[in-house]
């Protein structure tokens, strides 16, 4: 056990290190990227080490798939008062839920306002299975994210913006732009501005959404998209918002927005 | 540089126009643009900035390398972000260093880099309200240091 963390640990520094000489290769004319790249948009993938890449594209490798089965298997287990599942309603996910997570944050007549893909999970189970809502970032929560939204792998992000959404997209658009924390910044100072500079040896990216939920090897763990908005608020040491909340929603639609046209690619592996 | 003073000028007019626009309700007469003067910037303290305390700084708490490479070599890792620092001493007077690290923000408003000794910021995490990235006598430190970058 001491040994392979010791091994582990060197292995981490020489990421670092290697990871310090030179970016991750990009040409943009490599057919390989093309699934990649949107006009200017280019996924996270793009900025990756060839490695996390590899991790990514080979389903065995990984490590978000141990969520995909488990979001799979809770598909169909009933659960609630009402004692359905999932599949009661939607049968087989591959079907009837393909283009489903492409299109969220998105306004929900029911519930009057705009809902991402785990609110909308959880509406299911206390409207249609009377069973609790999973809190954000647990485990089946995140399971059945990433398993919904894997059935619109492929296809682009696409959200609307206008009509009853627009007053939440212009909210998350004045989130983006918005100097917070000790450090007085905003999203568009780091993404907008800067990607494909480095902050130390982080190179930038342009922080776009497609890939989430995401497996992080900081994490060691797959996360939500509103926990790496509350990582980027920490690092400028900036007051984060709960997980769930209006502000990380609106701004999730807002960031959906300026992901339109890339590929889903959930789950993605990054660092 | 050959850049930074007509960047200077403009800044100065869109900072006046802005601050005008904002309370220009409550404000009886114009604001004196000179406040905005590089060199009317006065040391914070009393006490002389040390330069080696200075480099402490910069490295640590200031986190400067994040965003520039400094003639730091046991450092690694310099961000590319903003420009390099080693010869900022010989191209602004000590008063000019003070501005841009008290707050760059009077020279570009939509710059990255952040303002070092202002307390007026939005929603700062919990605990840190009210105060400054660094102390003033801190901030004086590394003015000293970067006026030895030559
Ligand atoms: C001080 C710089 C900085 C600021 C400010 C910042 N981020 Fe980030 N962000 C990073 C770094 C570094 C990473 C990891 C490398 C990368 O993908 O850019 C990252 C990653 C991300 C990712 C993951 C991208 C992927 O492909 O998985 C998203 C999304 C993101 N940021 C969104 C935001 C949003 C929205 C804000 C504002 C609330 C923000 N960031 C503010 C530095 C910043
Ligand atoms: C998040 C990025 C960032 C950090 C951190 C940062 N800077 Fe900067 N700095 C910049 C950028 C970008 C510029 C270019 C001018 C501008 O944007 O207004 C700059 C410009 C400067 C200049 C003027 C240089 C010139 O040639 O005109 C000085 C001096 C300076 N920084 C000092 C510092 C010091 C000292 C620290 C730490 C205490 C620091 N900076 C931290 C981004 C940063």
């Amino acid at each position: 056990m001491k040994t392979s963390l010791i091994a582990l640990a060197a292995l981490f520094v020489a990421l670092a290190g290697s990871a310090a000489q030179a970016d991750p290769p990009f040409d943009p004319k490599d057919p390989k990227m093309a699934p990649y790249i949107s006009g200017d948009k280019r996924s996270g993938y793009t900025f990756a080490e060839p490695e996390t890449r590899a991790m990514q594209d080979d389903e065995f490798l990984n490590p978000a798939s141990l969520w995909v089965e488990k979001g799979e298997a809770l598909w169909t287990k009933p659960d609630g008062k009402a004692n359905r599942s999932c599949s009661s309603c939607h049968g087989k996910a591959e079907d009837n839920m393909k283009g489903v997570g492409s299109v969220y944050p998105k306004y929900d007549i029911h519930a009057g306002t705009v809902i991402n893909l785990e609110q909308r999970i959880n509406m299911c189970r206390e409207k249609h299975m009377a069973a609790t809502p999973w809190k954000y970032e647990s485990e089946p929560l995140l399971a059945m994210t990433t398993f919904v939204k894997m059935q619109s792998r492929g296809m682009p992000v696409q959200v609307q913006i206008d009509g009853p959404a627009v007053s939440y997209f212009e909210n998350g658009r004045r989130f983006y732009y918005e100097r917070r924390g000790m450090n007085d910044l905003a999203c568009k100072h780091c993404h907008e501005d800067n990607w494909g500079n480095h902050v130390r040896t982080e190179l930038l990216s342009q922080g776009m959404t497609n890939g989430f939920p995401t497996y992080r090897l900081k994490w060691q763990k797959l996360g939500s998209l509103h926990r790496r908005l509350a990582g980027c608020n920490e690092e400028i040491r900036a007051e984060p918002y709960p997980l769930g909340s209006r502000e990380y929603v609106d701004l999730e639609l807002y960031l959906a927005w300026r992901a339109q046209g890339l590929q889903v690619e959930t789950p993605s592996v990054r660092k | 540089m050959g850049t930074s003073l007509p960047r200077a000028v403009l800044a100065l007019a869109l900072t006046v126009a802005v601050v005008g626009a904002a309370d220009a309700a409550q404000r009886k007469k114009p604001a004196d643009p000179s406040i905005w003067e590089p060199t009317r910037r006065a040391p914070l303290t009393e006490v002389k900035g040390d330069p080696v305390r200075g480099r402490v700084i910069v490295i640590k708490k200031g986190s400067c390398l994040t965003c520039h490479v400094m003639p730091i070599p046991e450092e690694a890792d310099h961000g590319d972000i903003g420009p390099p620092l080693a010869t900022v001493g010989s191209r602004y007077t000590p008063a000019e260093l003070r501005m841009r690290v008290v707050d760059p923000k009077v020279l570009n408003p939509d710059t990255i880099m952040p303002s070092f000794y202002k307390s007026t910021l939005n929603r700062v995490a919990k605990g840190l309200e009210g105060t400054t990235f660094l102390e003033a006598q801190e901030v004086e430190d590394v003015v000293a240091y970067l006026s030895t970058l030559k």
